[in-house]
């Protein structure tokens, strides 16, 4: 087919789609018809790739047969399980909680193991935990502290589980990159794709926990240490 | 039946077919669990989703594929209509799972490890592929839970997995629409014509700098559009594929890193509003952007660690 700019209608169609925020499933399907009527591919053509990509790409809804399990896993209180597990600690200041359960999230992410999210384990668990050992440590509540630390335990939890996710050998987002290789023609196992992302993984976890340790020092001698010297 | 009975056909192959069609008959069930479900305002819409997809994955390789592509554009109506709900929902109260926390324990881990841990045994020491890990995987752990507690029937764990389909909703199909959406855009010639923009402004054939505008180009984009999901699809296609994969870059090694270069643009941007903002909501957070302040440092150092390690590694 020839190099045809109008083909670009579809691209601005996500790229102007997603960021009006509007329905991701409706953008996609309309820059898929828009490019094919623009291209000259024309509409049948279009579902005949549509029909076999997808028939092709059957192996990124995987998640539907691991939730054959998720739910009855929940239901037997994996939760609660972990809540007890991560509890265990002791004596830890802020930081090393929050790096305890950056280990944990991507430990478990490589088995795609989820606990809930920011809704259903960081707010209800970790920044608690977090919060606690203000008062353990002998320092008396500080708002803005525990503001910085609500920070650090969402942002533990997102770059753990981005990095994290892709050490799942099954995970969407190793089998979308092997498709859209695919169809540039480089055949890539989801092996390969698995092994390549072990460092960053690990680069992600350390740098993360450094970073919020050195940050969780600094912030407890701004807060803390300075209030005790002018007492 | 030829399928399965071709000895030619590999072995792994033909499992995988079956797990295709465990998975269509569980959203196929689905779809007729919501038909039936009164307590679901939109039993309808629910229902036809779930069913055409369950059709789709289940038995899509007996269908010819124009006829596929009709089937999946009307799965994605009642998604855009908003008509796909769950009903009411049946999973355990807080003080059965607390109780059988108390009589399980620690010993959950096991089956909910076993799926991610013989994916990885089945895709290292045998030919079968990873998927077919995770089926098997899957199958243990069902195992392993009905002998941990008599109360897990089979019963129980289709109610469960209907009521988690529901809950993550048609948006979990949108991997596989926007690899459609990829397979659409090579097809149309789409990264020809980026390719030929782009190399009025880059010299074509420095590796380097090719690996440079296609991670910062993840980054941007995903910072954009809220979703390195939707970016690595048009990235790949328009920059990845010809200004590095044509030079001999190792493609799962770039491609795959690629994908978590748009990650770091996730963590900086409020358009990717589930991460970013609903946690602030969640949290009660008096900064809005508290949390994107919190990753910024480690989003930025993370892009130039990718950006040296796909250099050297390529």
């Amino acid at each position: 087919m020839d190099s045809n700019v109008l083909s670009l209608i579809g691209l601005l169609i996500v790229i102007v789609g997603f960021a009006l925020k509007l329905d991701s499933i409706l953008i996609v399907v309309v820059a898929m018809i828009a490019t094919a009527l623009a291209s000259g591919m024309g509409f049948t053509a279009m579902l005949d790739i549509l029909g076999s990509s997808f028939v092709a790409n059957r192996g990124m809804a995987i998640f539907i047969i691991i939730m054959l399990v998720t739910g009855t896993l929940e239901r037997n209180g994996l939760k609660e399980s972990s809540v007890r597990m991560i509890q265990k600690v002791k004596k830890v200041n802020a930081s090393g909680i929050v790096s305890i359960y950056g280990v944990f999230r991507t430990v478990f992410a490589a088995f795609n193991v989820s606990f809930g999210g920011v809704a259903g384990f960081v707010s209800p668990i970790v920044y608690p935990m977090m919060d606690g050992t203000t008062e353990s440590q002998g320092f008396e509540k500080n708002d803005t502290y525990s503001e910085e630390l609500k920070g650090m335990a969402a942002a533990m939890e997102n770059i753990t589980w981005f990095f994290g996710q892709n050490l799942f050998i099954g995970g969407a987002g190793a089998l979308l990159v092997q498709s859209t290789l695919a169809s540039l023609g480089y055949d890539v196992t989801l092996v390969r794709l698995m092994i390549v992302e072990i460092p960053i993984a690990l680069i992600a976890l350390v740098a993360a926990c450094v970073y919020f340790h050195f940050k969780n020092k600094r912030l407890i001698k701004q807060y803390f240490q300075q209030e005790k010297e002018v007492k | 039946m030829n399928f399965f009975l071709n000895n030619d056909i590999l072995l792994g192959d033909k499992l995988l077919e079956i797990i295709y069609m465990v998975m269509g008959l569980v959203a196929i069930g689905t779809g007729i669990y919501n038909f039936a479900d009164k307590s679901n305002k939109n039993s309808l819409g629910s229902g036809v989703f779930w069913t055409t997809m369950g059709l789709v994955i289940g038995f899509g390789r007996w269908i010819p594929s124009m006829i596929t592509g009709i089937i999946i554009l009307v799965m994605t109506l009642p998604a855009i209509l908003g008509r796909v709900t769950k009903g009411k929902s049946h999973t355990a109260t807080k003080e059965y799972m607390k109780k059988a926390a108390d009589n399980i324990g620690l010993k959950i881990f096991i089956p909910a490890l076993s799926i991610g841990g013989v994916a990885i045994i089945v895709a290292l020491t045998t030919k079968l592929g990873a998927l077919v890990g995770v089926g098997i995987g899957v199958v243990l752990s069902i195992i392993i839970l009905m002998i941990l507690s008599k109360d897990n029937k089979p019963k129980v764990f289709f109610y469960d997995a209907v009521d988690m389909l529901g809950t993550i909703g048609p948006l979990s199909m949108l991997p596989m629409l926007l690899a459609s959406l990829g397979a659409v855009f090579t097809a149309a010639g789409v990264g020809e014509v980026i390719s030929s923009g782009v190399s009025r402004v880059i010299p074509a054939g420095n590796l380097t700098l090719g690996i440079i505008i296609y991670a910062i180009g993840m980054v941007l984009f995903t910072m954009i559009m809220g979703n390195a999901f939707a970016a690595i699809t048009v990235m790949t296609v328009g920059i990845g594929g010809p200004f590095v994969l044509a030079y001999g870059a190792d493609p799962a090694l770039v491609g795959m890193v690629a994908l978590t270069c748009g990650f770091s643009g996730t963590l900086m941007t409020p358009m990717a509003a589930n991460f970013n903002v609903v946690p602030v909501a969640i949290l009660d957070m008096k900064d809005k952007y508290g949390v994107i302040k919190n990753q910024m440092v480690i989003a930025l150092f993370m892009l130039v660690v990718q950006v040296i390690y796909m250099i050297i590694f390529s």
